[in-house]
């Protein structure tokens, strides 16, 4: 049996795939695809296999893109990708998932949106936008922008989203009705006490194999949830920055989870002191670990994104990210050790990990 | 029926699509409408919601800058350009 390792890579100018075999060790690359649209994200289809691209083109607007046979030809679509001649413009989609048998959106200006036929066709979630809260959500530095969908593991009815500078939202009725989901992630940047929403998360996921179990990279800090959203705890501590933005957890352990801090949101954005790492937590966040062996340390003014961090399902797991600076790493033991799988590619914005067993 | 004149990082997206085509329309949002029909999603391509013409899109018609109001003649032709924009 041949393992490949396929690295879906979004980036400023298009999409790259990057691809290795199980050692993940050397790696091939062919791209652009997309046309050169900026995409945000490609995620992969778990029922179908296909890949699915969130992008958007200054020129010619948003669409989801689609590929059927592992990359090698795209199609796209954005019918009904509209608020409406009423609504505001979509200048371009932030993140594409697909799960339970339908593909979600997620939009600027914040919104999310539903195709049941494979991304051929979107209606307008419009549960979301009617909540009471929508208009008082104001834009992050990077736009009004809903940048995580997180489908419930198991009950296609609850899903979790986040809204840059405006918090989580879940719902448990399909998308009917949403309910905030931020108590106990502070926002520093308002003052008093924090709010009900306004939290800036930059990255929601969910642990494998406890489907209550949330993680967050926050504007303000790292978190975890035991009890889907409901409440959070903070688990920063004994990382060098609150600040980052990309946050994966284990395919299978939910006490771990891998974070790349970067410097306070005013202080330039890259690794702390231009030395490159992951950390990675085994416990939940009590504790994290540096790994930087094999990344640059020094002079490495490096940015990730906050979909540009990707684990795959080997053992032991890979964990890849992609900078902005178009490098993009790979680490085929939990982030142990790195090498460069690719560089001089576009800004990375987005970094996805397949793997083709046959 | 006007002659359009498409770019190429426009036909790129459909398949089949080709640089000019001859389609029918009084004015540049029915020709817009006539090569929807032909192309399904170009319209999104080119329209924002309002709609209007998207802005970093300019449409000219016999040479002269145009809105999707802008008469089309039977001999017309139409171009559609993108703006000098990017990096």
């Amino acid at each position: 049996m041949t393992t490949r390792v396929l690295l879906l890579v979004g980036t400023r100018k298009g999409a790259f795939i990057a691809e290795s075999d199980g050692t993940r060790a050397t790696w091939t690359l062919r791209g652009p695809f997309c046309e050169g649209w900026p995409v945000h994200d490609i995620s992969v289809d778990p029922a179908s296999g296909a890949f699915l691209a969130a992008a958007g083109s200054p020129w010619y607007g948003p669409a989801i893109w689609r590929s059927d046979d592992l990359g090698a030809t795209w199609t796209h679509s954005s019918v009904g990708l509209t608020y409406g001649d009423g609504g505001p413009a979509i200048p371009t989609a932030w993140n594409v998932t697909a799960a339970h048998g339908s593909v979600f959106a997620g939009v600027e200006p914040a919104g999310l949106f539903r195709s049941d036929d494979g991304g051929a066709t979107w209606s307008h979630v419009v549960g979301l936008t009617d909540h009471p809260s929508r208009p008082e959500w104001q834009p992050g530095n990077g736009g009004l922008i809903l940048h995580s969908i997180v489908p419930h593991a198991t009950d296609p009815r609850r899903m979790w989203v986040g809204i840059s500078a405006v918090g989580t939202f879940e719902t448990r009725d399909g998308g009917r009705t949403w309910e905030t989901r931020n108590r106990g992630v502070r926002a520093d940047f308002v003052p008093g006490p924090a709010p009900e929403f306004g939290q800036c998360v930059h990255k929601l996921v969910a642990a494998a194999g406890e489907p209550e179990t949330l993680y967050q990279q926050n504007h303000c800090g790292v978190y975890r949830s035991a009890d889907g959203g409901a409440t959070w705890d903070e688990i920063t501590a004994g990382l060098p920055s609150e600040f980052g933005f990309p946050m994966v957890a284990h395919p299978r352990d939910p006490a771990t989870a891998w974070v790349i801090p970067l410097n306070a949101a005013d202080h330039g954005r890259y690794m702390p002191d231009a030395a490159a790492a992951v950390w990675r937590t085994r416990d939940r966040g009590a504790s994290w670990e540096r790994l930087a062996a094999g990344l640059p340390q020094e002079h490495a003014y490096l940015g990730v994104l906050r979909e540009a961090m990707a684990v795959d399902r080997l053992e032991p797991v890979g964990v890849f990210f992609g900078t902005s600076n178009g490098e993009l790493w790979a680490s085929a033991d939990a982030g142990a050790s790195w090498s460069m799988a690719a560089s001089d590619l576009p800004d990375i914005w987005s970094v996805e990990a397949l793997v083709i067993e046959g | 029926m006007a002659t359009v004149v498409l770019p190429r990082s426009l036909v790129a997206l459909f398949p089949g699509a080709e640089r000019r085509c001859v389609v029918p329309g009084a004015t540049v949002a029915e020709v817009i409408a006539a090569l929807e029909e032909r192309l399904p999603g170009m319209a999104d391509r080119l329209l924002v919601t309002g709609p209007a013409i998207r802005e970093h899109l300019n449409v000219f018609v016999d040479g002269e800058r145009a809105g999707l109001a802008t008469p089309v003649g039977p001999d017309a032709v139409v171009h559609v350009i993108p703006a000098v924009s990017g990096g």
